[in-house]
């Protein structure tokens, strides 16, 4: 059976994953410290709509708030991680 | 809708709209595809004058100040009414700010009591000076049972035990203060009176008229200035329901379209160009035959509404792209920020109004208004109704600061005379935008003369107050600028910010400082960062307070070094 609690590093690399499925973005150029506003170009709307995305797929709920002020893959798994 | 002429106070106005329309729905509290509440006029004055009823109870006295950090949701509405019912003076703050900029513009407003949400809260009661501010009260809203508020009121557990009294204020009092922005030691808090909002109101209520049945699609928290006139006191003197969309995701947006058949929303540009993406999507997907179908009936909605808007006509014309804005769509707002004219033409093509604006909380919200009639993208529309503009200083092209005469601009900025005087000149709010009047007398908007950007988000950055940021960093001196203010060019969108370096004597921007400089950036919000910086090698010029002399240093930044030379960061 497969653990339900997942690692920081796995939440994040799907966190990853999925952006990068999400705005056709190339995976290997993508790291957990990057700001992802800047690297895939996207405005905050478009990254609530990621946001969105990563919800459906961890089961989890985040209010708008909660994720205003990150910029960066790293904190946005944080923020997941603690939901899970 | 009220006839507005005769009241002095927005207390006694919303008090008799919820008296006309008792019962009818005036707020629906939507959260993604839930709904959590709706209340009717008659319900709503119920529970905001328990909420007015102990703000007296409290000692709050009329003209006493109130401030609010929430995000969209019926309580700030709630909240608000409360305060103007109990004659005090409401401080609405950017729930986007931090907690140390809400403390900072507490602090500045002098305000007795705050309503603010929990998490909100939290963030404040961790910000570093909480403990050297003096609130009165904090009411609290959505904390868990078990939380620890220091000493903070529930929500729940605020309501007065007698009837409050409404408290009539007069035209020239106060209202509200409200922070076009500005922290980082120089805010600006626009003092707006009664008269200022109810002349608005009035003056833009017949472009957007509400009535029972009109329902408005509320998105942008009301601490803008938009939703606070759109979302507030329009609907709320006309009979009509403000639906609070809890989330900005832009897929529960379309939804509520649908779900709560919209008549109006008030959007900035970025969301209006997130819909319009969402939209080229679906298009480009649409089989080739129906996709020129599409295209040829565009054409036709094109042609028959450059005069004016056709709803009926749109409607039956592009029936499917309609029925996913709901089928009762009349307008969509923009406002808050430069909306580009190629966007608002897409919007115009399929039938959907646009109405872009032009305005500033100075001049309590909107001092022009395309009415579309005729349609002009090109153009930030005429004054509404009440406001003189005029061209100070026309250059050979016509183009000069844009100034504003109205009963609706702000008596002063809050505690600050001098700015004051540059700002209010001979009666004329100087906008510090650059503009041309066309023969229509439609408004051209060509870029800014003051240092400051505005973002498709709306917001105001003035350069100097995110300077605080970069404190410490291992240079002489350094500033921020709008990179238009040194390197003046016709635009109002794309605005950038640069930070300016002048490094020590010998010194090189090492990859240390670099790393440093990127660290302090990504501190910042994301529509706050700096885009690039420019190394300067000359002594920043300063007056004899040792403070930058802007304009003169910009100049021979902009003389001597080109746009280029700035460095991504």
């Amino acid at each position: 059976m497969e653990s339900i609690m997942k690692t920081i590093e796995q939440t994040t690399d799907e966190i990853l994953n999925l952006a990068a499925t999400h705005f056709k973005f190339p995976r290997t150029e993508l790291q957990a410290g990057d700001d992802f506003y800047k690297k895939l170009g996207i405005d905050s709307l478009q990254a609530l709509e990621l946001l969105t995305r990563l919800e459906n797929h961890f089961g989890v709920e985040l209010p708008d708030y909660e994720v205003q002020g990150v910029s960066d893959f790293h904190t946005l798994a944080a923020r997941i991680q603690a939901r899970l | 809708m009220l006839d507005l002429a005769k009241y002095d106070s927005l207390g006694a106005a919303l008090r008799d709209g919820l008296w006309r329309w008792s019962e009818e729905v005036c707020l629906i509290e939507a959260d993604r595809d839930r709904e959590r509440s709706r209340l009717t006029y008659r319900q709503f004055g119920r529970a905001a004058e328990f909420v007015a009823a102990a703000l007296e109870e409290s000692g709050f006295a009329a003209g006493d100040r109130a401030a609010i950090i929430m995000t969209n949701q019926p309580k700030w509405l709630l909240s608000a009414y409360a305060v103007f019912f109990a004659g005090g003076v409401l401080v609405p703050l950017d729930y986007k700010l931090s907690a140390g900029e809400h403390l900072q513009l507490l602090a500045h407003s002098k305000a007795q009591i705050l309503f603010v949400e929990y998490p909100l809260w939290r963030a404040i009661l961790q910000a570093p000076g909480f403990r050297e501010h003096k609130l009165q009260t904090v009411v609290v809203s959505e904390a868990p049972p078990t939380a620890d508020l220091a000493g903070a009121m529930r929500w729940e557990e605020f309501r007065g035990a007698r009837a409050a009294v409404l408290r009539l204020r007069k035209q020239t009092d106060t209202a509200c203060i409200v922070y076009s922005s500005g922290t980082g030691g120089h805010p600006r808090g626009c003092v707006l009176t009664h008269d200022n909002y109810l002349e608005q109101c009035a003056a833009v209520t017949p472009v957007f008229p509400f009535s029972p049945g009109t329902r408005y699609l509320s998105i942008i928290p009301t601490n803008h200035a938009i939703d606070f006139m759109g979302g507030f006191l329009m609907p709320f003197t006309g009979g009509g329901t403000v639906i609070h969309l809890r989330t900005m995701r832009p897929e529960f947006i379309r939804e509520a379209f649908t779900k709560y058949k919209i008549t109006y929303m008030a959007v900035v540009p970025l969301i209006l160009k997130n819909l319009q993406r969402g939209l080229r999507e679906k298009f480009a997907a649409l089989p080739a035959a129906k996709r020129k179908m599409l295209d040829a009936l565009m054409a036709v909605n094109r042609a028959l509404t450059r005069g004016r808007p056709r709803p009926g006509l749109s409607r039956a014309l592009l029936k499917d792209v309609h029925k996913a804005f709901g089928g009762g769509l009349r307008a969509l707002l923009v406002g808050g920020a430069f909306t580009e004219p190629a966007t608002i033409e897409f919007f115009h093509d399929i039938g959907i109004p646009i109405y872009n604006g032009y305005g500033c909380t100075e001049a309590c919200t909107a001092i022009t208004l395309n009415d579309q009639r005729p349609f002009r993208p090109d153009t930030v529309g005429k004054p509404v109704r009440g406001m003189e503009i005029r061209i100070v200083a026309p250059d050979a092209d016509g183009i000069g600061e844009v100034a504003a005469r109205s009963k609706t601009v702000m008596s002063e900025y809050l505690d600050d005379p001098e700015m004051t005087a540059e700002t209010i000149v001979d009666g004329w709010l100087m906008t510090g935008d650059l503009g041309r009047v066309d023969a229509t007398g439609h408004l051209q908007l060509f870029g800014r003369k003051k240092n400051m950007i505005v973002t498709a988000e709306g917001k105001n950055i003035y350069p100097e107050d995110i300077e605080n940021n970069f404190e410490g960093i291992a240079v002489k001196e350094f500033c921020v600028f709008a990179a238009n203010y040194i390197w003046p060019q016709h635009s109002m969108t794309g605005e950038q910010l640069v930070l300016v370096l002048h490094l020590e004597p010998g010194h090189t921007v090492n990859d240390s400082l670099l790393q440093e400089l990127s660290r302090r950036n990504m501190r910042l919000l994301n529509y706050k960062r700096v885009s690039g910086f420019l190394a300067w090698d000359q002594d920043f010029p300063r007056n004899a307070a040792m403070k930058i002399r802007r304009v003169i240093l910009a100049g021979q930044i902009g003389k001597q070094l080109e746009r280029g030379a700035m460095v991504t960061l």
